[in-house]
């Protein structure tokens, strides 16, 4: 059972990745995210770990991705163009991803064995987590509530129509 | 005598006048300029004054000198520790009062002489720099204060000798005087390397010391420092071979040709030999070599000055060949003799370029003897004292200068079988300077005008006064005697032979005395014969000699040999050699080759730093798998398949 | 229980499997960065990235039956949200300035 969830799970997480790759409508690509993101939940509830599979549907799927979209289509954003692209990321980037991906696989495959997961081990539970949360580190997550007010501010500020002054800049770049 | 002497006052004024006068004195008004050099340089003079009257005062005079003041240390790095310290003995006081009363009385002259040039500010705030400068070089206790002192005077020499600077030959002199010195320096700076190295100290009393702890020590290495600071003395003093900066220097104005190129500074190089005459004691070649210097210096620019028709270059070759009499005393180991002579030439030479200053003044800037002629009644006072400095020098008794001049001759005939050769040299030296000076005299002052479109005027008092002061002084400074003067500069320069108790000295003295009074008279009389009563004749010898008189006219060729010898192949080796090859070729090369290098990889990294996202982010992929192979793969593993072992590898 | 479900529920699979799976997101992740043209996708695929790092945090979390492992993912969540609302709001800016999303006009390092 285990065996099937992880395998249908994973590969929906897979094909989701490959297919925000391949595509070319950002929008395309965001729904595939979501897809990843879904999938992903699933996987930490196979882990054990419930509240955070709810999170992630809840924080990525939901809020986070919903801001994708919506910037996507308030910048009407089309198609990609098909610009001439960086060389450096071809001739280098490339090898070097998969350098990692090599080390990391013969890292993982190498090393002693890890445990297993099945459907029977203990569930990390709402209360699990929150008892260590609020007690232990509670001047983090407060201080994560800061990050998120600062952040706040800071993308309204960023965001705003500057000044009221429309700052459309287009000659310094369609001349490239 | 209780307290400090409060030695730091004494070259703190002048510099005081300097920072007034130099920063500020374009926009101070003349008179405030004048009130604060004057005061500067008095103000000296009297810290000076009170020093010595206080010490006269007091009965323990002898013990309580050297009197050592330290305001703190300069240098401490391990071996070497050098203080700012003064010394006030019996050669410092002596100095002291020529350098700060001379160079007041000069102050003072200069007044009147400057009244009407341009940059009187900064004539006299160059004075102030110098009066600085000297009294340190004067006050220093160690040899590295002394030759900050030594360095100064000559920057302060080479402004004022290039005051006029908008005119070539003045700037010209300038550089040449700043040049030629730098060989000596050079000589002075070998010696304190030297010194160090061998004594490990710079001070004066502790090299003396470490010397009379050591009766032994003689020659060798000693020779080596004494020639090597007698090369530095040859420069500043101007004498063989270094002394061709002097004759140009008389383009400065002519308080500075009195003050710093007869009085003062030039007679640095004999203070410094006295003040390190314990060195050359040890030394009997040496002292050889200075005297030899010495007197051929002394023979040779008085031939020259037989024929110069600028009355500043008569004298500044009179001044070489007397300060060759100095040397010629220090290199007989008089030195107590030769500093009498510094200062009563210190009197009569001062006195000498004032009154040609005073001189040229009333001609109008005139400074070619051919065009003088008939000032005795036009400027009497000047003439009068004029008069007296040139019996001074001439040594007529009873003026200053016989009394030193005969001091010196005397111990010289005293020094041995060589001695008699030298004495020599002195007496017909003296013969050829009581020669020129009188030709001079009677060039300037008698007959008919030679120019006839000059009023000539008295000077003002401003420049009178100084010179009826040196006036007396040419003519009793010498009365001390050298026996007084001797015994009083004895505990720093040794006892110094007295001609009274030595056997047979007083006839001897006297014998030698006449002789010398004797030269001085048949000088006299040939420049009698020849300028007044027959006036014609000199230019018939002239052309009866024509190869002797263009030699010496030429100055024996002397700066046409160092242009052909020394110049011009450095102007060569600078020219085709330093300035194509090295400057041109190795330096501007290297210089392009990093400017083209830094370009150029600036250009190649240029590229790197794309902007471009993505390039950035193949980059940090690129450093990340970096990363990670090397953290994981094992290395040891993987090279010692190849058989190379790091150092874990083994364990 | 019935034997069929019971051997089911009792299958295991290695944490290896997820670790791997971590490893494949997150270069797919970096490889988007690298190709993707747009602004937009090119910030999701950090949300990639960071999301495969995710996954691994909560298998080791598991295989050491540790709260932390979980806890660092709640907060590596709060994070890209914050990070997601400042990233967007500068494309929006840079959109404003430049009237583009392409990656590769975006090269002046300044709005």
């Amino acid at each position: 059972m285990h065996l099937i969830l992880f395998i249908v799970f994973a590969g929906l997480c897979l094909t989701g990745a490959i297919n925000l790759l391949l595509q070319t409508h950002p929008i395309n690509s965001a729904l595939s995210l979501i897809v990843v993101m879904t999938s992903l939940a699933v996987l930490y509830l196979l882990l054990g770990a419930e509240f955070l599979a709810a999170a992630q549907v809840i924080v990525y799927a939901g809020a986070i991705m919903v801001l994708f979209t919506f910037v996507v289509m308030l910048l009407n954003a089309g198609r990609e163009e098909r610009t001439l692209g960086s060389r450096v990321a071809r001739i280098l980037g490339f090898p070097a991803v998969t350098a990692i991906l090599a080390v990391m696989a013969t890292v993982i495959l190498r090393s002693e064995d890890l445990g297993v997961a099945g459907l029977r081990d203990r569930i990390t539970t709402t209360q699990d987590l929150s008892a260590v949360l609020f007690t232990k580190l509670l001047l983090p997550f407060e201080v994560t509530s800061v990050l998120i007010l600062i952040a706040i501010l800071g993308s309204v500020a960023l965001a705003r129509q500057g000044d009221g002054k429309t700052r459309v800049n287009i000659g310094r770049t369609a001349g490239k | 005598m209780t307290g400090s002497l409060h030695l730091w006052l004494i070259p703190l004024l002048p510099f005081a006048g300097f920072l007034i006068n130099g920063l500020l004195g374009r926009r101070l008004p003349k008179a405030l300029v004048t009130a604060v050099a004057l005061l500067a340089s008095l103000g000296s003079f009297g810290v000076v004054l009170i020093n010595v009257f206080s010490m006269l005062g007091s009965i323990h005079m002898p013990a309580s000198l050297p009197v050592v003041e330290t305001f703190g240390t300069w240098i401490n790095t391990g071996a070497l520790h050098i203080d700012f310290s003064f010394v006030l003995d019996q050669l410092s006081i002596i100095m002291l009062l020529v350098v700060t009363g001379v160079g007041f009385l000069i102050h003072i002259y200069s007044v009147g002489y400057m009244a009407h040039e341009e940059g009187y500010w900064r004539f006299f705030a160059y004075m102030n720099l110098f009066m600085f400068f000297m009294t340190v070089l004067v006050l220093a206790g160690n040899a590295l204060l002394m030759f900050v002192g030594w360095e100064g005077v000559g920057l302060a020499s080479y402004l004022l000798i290039g005051f006029y600077f908008q005119r070539t030959s003045a700037a010209d002199a300038g550089k040449k005087a700043f040049i030629v010195n730098r060989i000596g320096d050079f000589g002075f700076l070998i010696g304190l390397f030297l010194l160090l190295a061998n004594f490990g100290t710079l001070t004066f009393s502790e090299i003396s010391a470490k010397l009379a702890a050591n009766p032994a020590w003689t020659g060798g290495v000693l020779t080596a420092i004494a020639l090597c600071l007698l090369l530095g003395a040859a420069g500043k003093s101007a004498q063989l071979p270094l002394y061709v900066w002097l004759p140009d220097a008389m383009e400065g104005p002519t308080p500075v040709s009195a003050l710093i190129h007869a009085a003062t500074m030039v007679t640095a190089g004999v203070y410094m030999i006295a003040r390190t005459h314990t060195l050359f004691d040890r030394s009997p070649f040496a002292l050889g070599v200075v005297a030899i210097v010495g007197a051929a210096t002394a023979l040779f620019a008085a031939t020259i000055g037989l024929v110069q028709n600028d009355i500043k270059r008569v004298l500044a070759y009179s001044t070489i060949s007397q300060l060759g009499y100095m040397f010629l005393g220090c290199g007989v180991a008089a030195y107590s003799a030769a500093i009498f002579h510094l200062m009563t030439h210190a009197f009569f030479k001062a006195l000498l370029f004032l009154a040609a200053g005073s001189v040229i003044h009333a001609m109008g800037g005139e400074q070619d003897l051919r065009k003088m002629g008939g000032l005795r009644n036009k400027i009497p006072i000047t003439f009068w004292t004029m008069t007296a400095a040139v019996l001074a020098i001439a040594g007529f008794f009873p003026f200053a200068g016989f009394f030193s001049k005969d001091a010196i001759l005397y111990e010289a005939f005293q020094h041995g079988g060589s001695g008699k050769v030298l004495w020599f040299v002195g007496v017909v030296t003296a013969l050829l300077t009581s020669f020129y000076m009188f030709r001079l005299w009677y060039l300037a002052f008698t007959g008919e005008s030679r120019s006839h479109d000059v009023r000539p005027h008295e000077s003002p008092w401003s420049m009178l006064g100084p010179l009826s002061l040196l006036a007396l002084l040419s003519v009793v400074g010498g009365w001390i005697g050298i026996d007084r003067f001797g015994s009083f500069l004895a505990p720093v320069l040794g006892e110094v032979g007295n001609s009274a108790t030595a056997p047979g000295g007083k006839q001897l003295d006297i014998m030698l005395s006449i002789i010398a009074v004797a030269v001085a008279l048949i000088g006299w009389f040939i420049a009698d014969r020849l300028y007044r009563q027959k006036p014609d004749s000199p230019a018939r010898i002239a052309a009866a000699l024509p190869t002797g008189y263009s030699v010496l006219v030429h100055k024996y060729y002397v700066d046409e040999i160092y242009a052909m010898t020394i110049v011009r192949p450095l102007l060569f080796m600078s020219k085709y050699f330093l300035e194509w090859v090295v400057d041109v070729g190795l330096l501007g090369g290297a210089a392009w080759m990093l400017a083209g290098s830094a370009t150029l990889s600036g250009a190649i990294l240029q590229r790197w730093q794309s902007g471009n996202l993505r390039s950035y982010a193949a980059w940090l992929a690129v450093g990340a798998a970096a990363l990670l192979v090397f953290v994981f793969v094992p290395w040891s593993t993987v090279l010692a398949n190849f058989g190379i072992h790091l150092g874990m590898a083994g364990q | 229980m019935n034997p069929t479900l019971g051997h089911l529920l009792q299958q295991e699979i290695p944490l290896t499997w997820y670790l791997l799976l971590s490893a494949v997101l997150f270069c797919l992740g970096v490889l988007g960065f690298l190709i993707k043209r747009n602004l937009i996708t090119v910030f999701m695929s950090i949300e990639l990235m960071l999301n495969a790092v995710n996954l691994s945090f909560v298998t080791f979390a598991h295989q050491w039956h540790e709260v932390k492992g979980q806890i660092f993912v709640f907060f590596v969540m709060m994070v890209a949200a914050a990070e997601a609302a400042v990233g967007l709001a500068i494309i929006i800016a840079v959109f404003r300035a430049r009237a583009t999303l392409a990656v590769d006009r975006i090269d002046l390092m300044k709005l």
